[in-house]
């Protein structure tokens, strides 16, 4: 109970700490969007060569564009997120401080990501999402239900997200410096979470391993949500897919963590 | 033997034989790494009293800080046994937290990006404390540290005593039993010395609150502590006093003379022996044990006299000389605090 308010608060003040930094928020929605232009560009050539490719229409197609850069910052599927933070506060010993708290290490994070999260979905979402509906004929779901269906995704998607940078950001226990250990994640975040292409036209074994990574839960699975390409038994195997990769690398976190914080080796004076 | 968590008042912190050793690798050649041990805290035994000021200071890397670590509970130790109100810190961190307040003075527990009352929230919600004593914390905080107008202000732009006096106040809303003080004065200016200071002795005389110190400015123990304990090596050489520690730093009083006209060095014998002459005036150095009248007697005898003056010696150097000896003499000392 207490400490449900205790993470809560945690969350909103995740919120307001991204909040602070309007400019940097403003470049975001301007790089985001000039990217979505080229990227946007350059699916119009690819499916008008290929109609239908992936299962996608054209405008389909357009819309898993502009709703991925609206939506990347808030799953970090670039990485970019508190894992950099955390790194940091290892690397240079200041964990220390938040080890001696009454606070659970990983729920902790997981609220400040949260807030984070939810910050960058406001903050970055909209301007790309309304600027790609301006120049883009694009098809946005007209049932309510779909929508809350789709933030549902977004959600789990925000928690697997965490899940795999939390363990990304354990490793600098052990290697002093995780900065290499973030830049892999980081790269495997923008190809596996269908950033660059949609999971959906890979071909073959590869489709297959890159649909079942835990990265595909962070924008192909919203996005096929958002497309109204999950209803029914399919949206809750959807949601089951994102909640066991959220359970398995969440418990997987919590491993790790108790393994580090006994080995710890709290650096600096 | 004291067990469970009702730990006596004269017991409040104690350690027994405790010891920290880290497995350091290192580098031996292009690709071998040598594997071995280094012992930063070797078989320490103290007990801090509930309500004590107690300065524990050393070189650096003479194991203060691995044994503050391990007193929060961060550092498990390698071995021995230790007790901070009667618990295990490193066994029951989460619950020992409730009593102890921690400031590290190259570190903060404040959120860097937001104001300075936003941190102060997180902490009221992450040490569940009452509301009505929250707030009478705060506001009490707030007055004798000089913050009002400072809550508002992101952390980020805090001056460094700004930001000190924030994370003193931080450590101390959940009106811990201990207090671990890690270097609190480090890097801070001459009045916000002094105010941090005298926050602190009024913390404990009001509160009774127990406060550990580790600090580099002897003043700062000169000022709040009775009790000192000096590390070196991991090891406890000094734990008394600190008027004692001139007693057993082996430590010299110098007697300075002017004499009429520039003379050879003064020769009284073994009791004195010249370490600096300049013109007309010259330094005697002689035991701090030792009493300064029979040699100004002799002195005035056999010499032309025309002023003298006697300098005590400073804590620092009676430290410093023994950090430089290593301490070995000393231990019979640390035996009867």
């Amino acid at each position: 109970m207490g400490q449900g308010r205790l993470y809560a608060a945690v969350a909103v003040s995740g919120f307001r700490r991204y909040a602070t930094y309007r400019m940097a928020t403003a470049a975001g929605v301007f790089t985001n969007t000039v990217f979505g232009v080229i990227l946007a560009y350059t699916y119009v050539a690819l499916w008008d060569e290929r109609p239908g490719l992936g299962g996608y229409d054209q405008a389909q197609a357009l819309t898993y564009v502009w709703l991925c850069q609206g939506l990347h910052a808030a799953v970090a599927a670039m990485g970019r997120g508190m894992e950099m933070e955390l790194i940091g506060r290892i690397r240079t010993g200041d964990i220390a401080v938040d080890l001696y708290r009454p606070a659970d290490l990983q729920t902790w994070w997981l609220a400040s990501d949260v807030g984070r999260a939810a910050f960058h979905l406001l903050g970055r979402g909209f301007v790309p999402m309304a600027f790609g509906a301006l120049l883009f004929e694009l098809a946005v779901p007209s049932d309510p239900l779909t929508w809350l269906a789709f933030l549902v995704s977004v959600a789990l998607g925000v928690v697997v997200s965490f899940a795999i940078r939390y363990l990304v950001a354990l490793s600098a226990f052990w290697l002093m410096d995780g900065a290499g250990a973030a830049q892999m994640a980081a790269l495997a975040g923008i190809f596996f979470s269908g950033l660059l292409l949609p999971l959906n036209i890979f071909p073959g074994v590869l489709g297959e391993i890159a649909r079942a990574l835990p990265w595909s839960a962070l924008l192909q699975k919203p996005a096929d949500v958002f497309l109204g390409e999950r209803t029914g038994l399919a949206l809750l195997e959807t949601y089951a897919f994102q909640g066991a990769w959220a359970v398995a690398l969440l418990a997987a976190g919590r491993l790790v963590q108790s393994a580090a914080t006994k080995r710890v080796v709290v650096q600096g004076g | 033997m004291i067990d469970s968590s009702h730990a006596s008042d004269e017991e409040f912190i104690r350690l027994d034989g405790v010891e920290k050793v880290f497995d350091v690798r290192r580098r031996n050649g292009f690709l071998r790494r040598e594997k071995h041990q280094v012992r930063a805290v070797d078989s320490i035994s103290f007990t801090v009293a509930r309500g004590e000021m107690v300065g524990y200071i050393g070189p650096n890397g003479a194991g203060k800080s691995t044994t503050i670590k391990m007193l929060t509970g961060i550092l498990t130790p390698s071995g021995g046994r230790l007790r901070v109100a009667g618990i295990d810190p490193s066994r029951e961190r989460t619950r020992l937290a409730q009593h102890i307040g921690v400031v590290f003075g190259q570190r903060t527990t404040l959120w860097w990006d937001l104001p300075l009352i936003d941190s102060y929230r997180l902490m009221h919600r992450m040490y569940r404390i009452p509301d009505a004593r929250y707030r009478a914390n705060l506001d009490r905080c707030v007055e004798l540290l000089e913050m009002g107008h400072l809550l508002e202000v992101p952390v980020r732009q805090l001056s460094l005593g700004q930001r000190m006096r924030g994370d003193i106040a931080a450590a101390l809303l959940h009106d811990p039993d201990v207090l671990y003080l890690d270097e609190p004065t480090i890097g801070l200016d001459v009045v916000s010395k002094a105010k941090v200071r005298e926050f602190l002795r009024e913390l404990n005389a009001e509160r009774g609150t127990t406060v550990l110190l580790t600090t580099h400015d002897l003043t700062d123990i000169e000022q709040l502590c009775r009790r000192v304990m000096v590390i070196d090596h991991g090891r406890l050489m000094y734990d008394g006093a600190l008027s004692g520690l001139h007693e057993v730093g082996e430590s010299e009083r110098l007697l300075v003379v002017d004499l009429e006209r520039e003379l050879p060095p003064v020769d009284i014998g073994p009791a004195a022996r010249v370490v600096k002459v300049e013109g007309p005036r010259q330094w005697l150095a002689f035991p701090a044990s030792e009493s300064a009248a029979p040699l100004v007697a002799r002195i005035a005898a056999e010499y032309p006299l025309v002023d003298l003056s006697v300098r005590e010696p400073d804590i620092e150097a009676v430290i410093a000389n023994m950090y430089a000896t290593g301490g070995e003499r000393l231990h019979p000392q640390a035996e009867n605090s």
